[in-house]
């Protein structure tokens, strides 16, 4: 390289007149600085390994430090998972973290106060320990009906899927022994549904495979996803598929950046894909084109359903029914002469202890004998249930309820046949297009159904590949900072049924598999809270936990607000007044709250509400007279922080801390671990046995720094747990329940192995294969790929050597292969236990799902989802369309809420019906991230999509009078928004139920605070929740739309209203 | 002395033509656009690196493209193109009007020409060919007089209001330096933008091209590739899936400054008659 540091004889003229440059074009003209040139990233004092705040894909970051500053964030190219790539958020992360939008100091609202005040930190964290002491004494429930609840109800937490485990661990743990059960976050109005629906057809409720794999499916079916929109960097492997040949659908309302690259793009109505899966299962049922040999050994095919048991019929409705509870008693969907219980869902909220203790049913731990028919052929084997289910899900139905032609479906059908079986394979990518639906688990359970059916789980390019959206919200659902599971998806207890420990365990673990080891996981974690305090003679302190009572879930404690129940509030990153379903009761609830505590990078929606809310400006609400104190707490960015995220493949990074937060800016470990200190410091010496657990409770972590910094460390180390010589365990094989064993989360054990931080592991993707198996570490016991036990054949060979995984090895007498084992690694594949086995020992060595009570992949699952066995096809809550293929409209168990701003929409054969005729759903783009609080403020995202929109055919636009580039209302029964009218070829009417139904399309990204503003598209959903995952229903709507702007002020209260007048709304409508 | 003429039309090997005796390769871009998703993650990679001012213009609505292209303050730009055609064997399955529909995606950025008019127009040495075969706009050198923007036959160079000056891609010259690739190249998600050796990247493009037809996609073709093309050939080329007037780019553009050596020569020709014109005026009076 011809770089020469000019000298003072080297002036560019001598360099002209001398040199080959005579034009100076070249040589001669380069200046000093030029020749100097050097790039920060190789001038950089060191280099910090990161992970992405942004999304689930989790790309590696490295990040260049220089002078204290950090001068640049770009991909590690390292990574197996992500090869240095990034997308725009990813690039934008130097600007998010380091940028002007962020707040540095603590901002307080008094009660009925119009303006921000400054408050020091250290009072603010006084006066928030006070009030978490005060108002949890008010709102104690000691007991209801003589079962204790020890619980208060009268605080609760939102968040956060974007904060490290370790923080979400010390936030469940820290709550819990405050008795505090109202603990949420993003992954329930996210991917609960994926949880219900993978768990219960699997055993684990997470996405069985990785990003990665894609590369080796022969077709990939993108659904109720926009992979290339929201997960850029985990694309590249669906385009790594198609350069080798695979074949690419996607099925969806909307035509999207997804779709550009697709074989097949697939118009679909919203809310339809029940119809459309189902469609598809009756296809392989009808026609035989289901991979036999795997369906008769690895899914229930064959089990025997209980004589109660009766098919939904025409009417869609299955046996146990209660019309005025709204709820089914899944009883009679049980195994005949067994009873089995889920690996996840709704697995005991009303006692199957009671139903146990009446049983008769004998077997291993009391639940009988499964009974099979291997032939098929029983009228009540599944097989056959299944195929009279879905018996009337035609190809002309699926053309008349999903607006897909039937030679489209044929296509999308056949693709699937030949690209399923020994030889090839299929994956499914989902995302919340699926899950966000009354029916939402369902959505799931029919790709799991038909993933079964297809002999695609376990395999190489096969599986349900859950795209999750947060860069930590499989953490926070796994450790986790939701309302209904302990860390590693242990239930919480109930107040019915659990009042010990042998209770809890007999009701809620199964005999067989790895859950029958729940004792061993729950008393490790008991031991991880209350250290030596819990011991054999008190139960372990199982008894500190508080008790549920039913569903408390985000939406719950919403109504719980809005009747003012609840007094105190935490935020952690999250942005319910635009990430929630029905914005306007989020604000209405957090208005009567006594005191707000928002921790986030700047002034979100969820923060200011009080002081330019929807309700300030149409003058339903006074600043002055709203009494809610509100504490802005401004929180530190990943970069100034360590700690690990979880990504959508299970994948536990660690990052690095690159540079310190300044000011008031502090990280959620800081704020939980000291906010518990205080509380700990205040009810000292208490006498009150309500103090005991949070007194009790081990909280000594080490601190360092000038802030006293808790160590990420020591909370990781605690969730990997160790032994009675405080040795380090590796796997949760090692766990006892005779208290020698501490472990925070059974699932991540082995983190921590060897004393090894094993999610800092940074192999280059150079050294090792596909799965990346040696980069960072995977739960559980840093397996890649789920079930890969099914990948071979029951004798333990793969079904073929193109899609070989793991198989056995005779000579080395174990599992061996490309990926780590999901199964015992020394169990023979022709194990067969002894009849009265429990626990793993039960599980026989060709029974590839571990997890589950009966060792199989669930076609009908007999527990679990609160709605059905099997997936069925019902409109969403508000829909105009009539249900054509079963009587019963709507989800009979689906869960609604009552309030003058929560009405729903009257029914499609209703008067007022035309009112909403129009479907809608919404989406994500790229450029921004969930509720906008990482992206709206962020210059470098903003200006890409500065402001709200909404997709439109030119065919709709032709209808209402709607411009390109002009102004749209958009309206429901809950609220009005405008936005920007995008007329597209993209979106389509559809031919649906004889006629044409038209939908629109509205990414929900805006507020209106930020650099990039706009109306939040949830001003217009309802809180409508599926039964099993609690989970609102935003992808599928109806609307009216018509163009122009919409009223400001009062007036925009007045064309709600005068909507509801038109279509005769009152608190009856459909809430049966 | 070199003549200026045989200088610009000096083909594949610029950095000589510019004077570098020893120098690396020529580098460019080779931007894939048939596996582009339209995400950005160029626009950002590349402001974040570069420092480059945002520049909020507001919604325009040009179907997700909400900027006006390249200029001082968006050196790579994606356009978007929606069209009621098919993409070789791709079922969009709309039932409208055949049912056809396609949407492309291109991230554009400067060419960095083999005969680069904004070079030639510089009358400060702002502008330089690199020893790296790229054209940069030296900011210590520049003094904002403009001339390079009319001259560029894409309408890449831009001047930065606030500032004064003239900002491009400068193909991460400070990255390239250091052996690093450039900001854009390595965000890409799909790899859709490709960087390292011209002479590798034009044999790949080639294969690529022929893949793509024997997919079914006969429409894909190169733009900026062919060494014989009006500016000599780009250091940055494109594959393309349609005419490059649909993603507003000039179908054939030339280096604004080629006619230059017949531009000079005629005024020469010229000058000569009119002083010898003149001088036979005077000549004559004297008589």
């Amino acid at each position: 390289m011809s770089r020469r540091v000019p000298t003072p004889g080297d002036y560019p003229l001598l360099r002209q007149l001398r040199g080959e440059d005579r034009l100076a074009r070249g040589a001669a003209a380069k200046s000093r600085r030029s020749a100097e040139l050097r790039a920060r990233t190789a001038t950089a004092d060191r280099t910090v390994k990161s992970v992405c705040p942004y999304c689930a894909v989790g790309c590696a970051q490295n990040i260049f430090v220089k002078d204290g500053r950090i001068v640049q964030i770009e991909g590690d190219p390292d990574a197996p998972h992500s090869r240095g790539r990034l997308c725009p958020k990813g690039s934008a992360t130097k600007q998010l973290t380091t940028g002007a939008s962020r707040e540095r100091r603590v901002l307080y609202r008094r009660p009925g106060g119009t303006e921000w005040e400054r408050l020091d930190l250290e009072t603010a964290m006084g006066m928030i320990a006070d009030r978490v002491v005060r108002d949890r004494r008010a709102g104690w429930e000691e007991e209801e009906d003589g079962d204790r609840l020890r619980r208060c109800m009268s605080i609760a937490a939102l968040g956060g899927a974007t904060l490290d485990n370790e923080e979400n661990y010390l936030i469940k743990k820290l709550l819990t022994a405050l008795g505090i059960i109202q603990i949420e976050n993003q992954a329930r109005v996210c991917h609960s549904s994926t949880v219900v629906g993978l768990g219960t057809s699997f055993g684990r409720g997470a996405s069985s495979t990785l990003p990665g794999d894609l590369q080796n499916s022969d077709l990939i079916v993108l659904e109720g996803s926009n992979m290339a929109e929201a997960h850029p960097v985990a694309y590249q492997w669906v385009v790594e598929a198609k350069a080798r040949g695979a074949t690419i659908v996607h099925v969806d309302p909307h035509f999207s950046r997804t779709s550009a690259m697709a074989d097949h793009f697939v118009p679909l109505r919203a809310g339809t894909d029940i119809a459309f899966l189902g469609g598809i299962i009756n296809h392989v049922l009808s026609t035989e084109s289901d991979f036999r040999e795997y369906v008769l050994a690895y899914t229930n095919a064959s089990t025997i359903v209980g004589e109660a048991f009766e098919d939904a019929g025409a009417a869609g409705l299955f046996s146990g029914y209660d019309e005025e509870e709204m709820s089914y008693d899944p009883q009679s969907w049980q195994y005949d002469g067994a009873f089995v219980g889920a690996a996840s869902g709704q697995r005991d909220q009303e006692g199957n202890v009671d139903r146990l203790q009446k049983s008769d049913l004998g077997g291993p731990g009391g639940r009988g004998e499964i009974k099979r028919d291997e032939t098929l052929q029983h009228r009540r084997c599944v097989w056959q249930i299944m195929k009279r289910h879905y018996a009337a899900y035609t190809p002309a139905m699926v053309e008349q309820v999903c607006g897909v032609p039937q030679d489209v479906f044929a296509e999308v059908c056949r693709l699937f046949v030949e690209n399923s079986g020994r030889e090839r394979t299929t994956a499914f990518v989902h995302g919340v297009g699926w899950t966000q639906h009354t029916i939402g688990s369902q959505y799931i359970r029919a790709a799991s159904i038909l993933q079964l059916l297809l002999g695609n789980m376990g395999r190489p390019g096969g599986g349900v590949m859950a795209m999750r959206g947060h860069a930590s919200i499989q953490g926070s659902s796994d450790i986790p900072t939701l309302f209904d599971t302990l860390p590693g998806y242990i239930p919480m207890p109930h107040a019915h049924g659990h009042d010990d420990l042998d209770d809890f365990v007999s009701a809620d673990a199964p005999a067989r598999g790895f859950w029958a080891n729940m004792r061993d996981y729950v008393v490790s974690l008991l031991k991880a809270y209350w250290g030596e305090t819990a011991t054999a003679d008190n139960d372990y302190c199982f008894g500190y936990l508080p008790r549920l009572t039913g569903s408390h879930s985000t939406y719950d404690t919403t109504m719980a607000m809005v009747e003012g129940k609840v007094k105190g509030f935490f935020l952690f990153g999250q942005n319910p007044a635009v990430g929630s379903a029905n914005t306007r009761m989020q604000r209405l609830g957090m208005s009567k709250l006594d005191w707000l505590v928002v921790r986030d990078f700047s002034l979100i929606e969820s923060a200011t509400w009080w002081q330019d809310g929807p309700e300030i400006e149409s003058g339903e609400m006074r600043t002055e007279d709203i009494d809610t104190e509100v504490f802005f707490l401004p929180a530190a960015a990943h970069t100034e922080k360590e700690g690990t995220f979880t990504n959508t493949q299970r994948m536990l990074q660690w990052h690095h801390k690159a540079v310190d937060p300044v000011e008031d800016q502090r990280s959620d470990l800081w704020f939980t671990f000291h906010l518990g200190r205080m509380i700990r410091e205040r009810l000292a010496g208490s006498e009150d046995e309500r103090d005991r657990p949070i007194l009790d409770l081990t909280w000594d972590y080490p601190t360092e720094g000038r802030h006293d910094e808790p160590l990420a460390d020591a909370v990781l180390a605690e969730i990997n747990g160790w032994n009675a010589d405080g040795e380090f365990l590796s796997a949760y094989t090692e766990l006892k329940a005779d208290g020698s064993t501490s472990c925070g989360c059974w699932i991540y054990c082995g983190c921590y192995a060897d004393g090894v931080n094993q999610t800092a592991r940074r192999t280059p993707a150079a050294e090792q294969n596909w799965t990346g198996g040696e980069w960072a570490w995977a739960w559980p016991a840093n397996r890649r790929i789920l079930y890969n036990r099914a990948s071979a054949d029951p004798s333990g060979k793969p079904w073929s050597e193109r899609k070989a995984l793991v198989w056995w090895d005779e000579e080395k007498g174990e599992w061996v292969g490309h990926d780590t084992p999901d199964f015992e690694p020394a169990k023979r594949p022709d194990y067969v236990p002894d009849k009265d086995a429990v626990g793993p020992a039960a599980i026989r060595g060709d029974e590839p799902f571990i997890m589950q009570a009966d060792g199989r992949g669930w076609l009908f699952a007999p527990a679990g989802v609160a709605d059905g066995p099997l997936p069925t096809h019902y409109e969403p809550q508000d829909s105009p369309v009539r249900n054509r293929l079963h009587e019963h409209q709507r989800d009979p168990a689906r869960e609604l809420y009552e309030h003058e701003w929560n009405r729903y929409h009257p029914g499609p054969d209703e008067p007022g019906a035309e009112v909403f005729p129009i479907v809608a759903t919404t989406y994500r783009l790229t450029e921004h991230f969930t509720a906008g609080g990482m992206s709206r403020w962020t210059p470098y995202l903003a200006e890409l999509q500065p402001e709200f929109f909404v997709e439109v055919s030119p065919e709709l636009a032709a209808e209402r009078g709607l411009e390109h580039a002009g102004w749209a209302t958009i309206v429901s029964a809950r609220g009005a928004v405008e936005a920007r009218v995008m007329v597209t070829d993209r979106m389509t009417p559809l031919r649906v139920d004889g006629r044409t139904v038209h939908q629109v399309g509205m990414p929900y990204h805006w507020g209106p605070n930020g650099l990039a503003r706009g109306d939040s598209m949830n001003e217009l959903s309802s809180m409508a929740l599926d039964p099993s995952s609690h989970i609102q229903e935003v992808k599928a709507l109806s609307v009216d739309v018509v163009a122009g702007r919409r009223p400001r002020g009062a007036a925009r209260t007045e064309l709600v209203a005068e909507y509801r007048r038109r279509a005769g709304i009152t608190a009856a409508t459909r809430v049966r | 002395m070199a003549d200026p003429a045989s200088a610009l039309t000096r083909g594949d090997d610029a950095a000589t033509a510019s004077g570098y005796e020893e120098h690396p390769p020529r580098m460019g871009f080779f931007t894939d656009t048939s596996v582009c998703i339209g995400c950005k993650a160029c626009e950002v990679a590349c402001k974040e690196w570069n420092e480059v001012p945002d520049d909020l213009v507001g919604w325009a609505g040009s179907s997700h493209d909400n900027s006006e292209g390249l200029g001082a303050n968006r050196w790579r730009h994606v356009a978007f193109v929606e069209q009621r055609a098919p993409l070789g064997t791709q079922q969009a399955n709309f039932q409208r009007d055949g049912g056809d529909f396609r949407w492309l995606m291109e991230s554009d950025v400067c060419k960095h020409c083999t005969e680069a008019a904004c070079l030639d127009a510089c009358p400060t040495g702002a502008i330089f060919r690199t020893e790296f075969g790229t054209v940069v706009v030296q900011p210590d050198i520049c003094n904002g007089c403009g001339y390079c923007v009319p001259a560029c036959p894409y309408g890449v160079l831009d001047k930065r209001e606030e500032d004064g000056r003239i900002f491009k891609c400068t193909l991460c010259y400070d990255r390239l330096g250091e052996g690093q690739e450039p900001a854009c190249a390595k965000a890409c998600p799909t790899d859709s933008i490709m960087f390292g050796p011209l002479e590798e990247l034009r044999e790949r493009a080639g294969d690529r091209v022929q893949e793509l037809h024997e997919r079914g996609m006969g429409e894909a073709r190169l733009y900026g590739e062919d060494p014989g093309d009006g500016v000599g050939g780009a250091g940055a080329f494109f594959l393309l899936l349609d005419e490059p007037e649909v993603y507003g780019l000039p179908p054939d553009p030339v280096v604004t400054t080629r006619d230059l050596p017949e531009t000079w020569k005629a005024v020469g020709i010229a000058a000569g008659a009119l002083l010898a014109g003149a001088a036979a005026c005077f000549a004559g009076a004297r008589r």
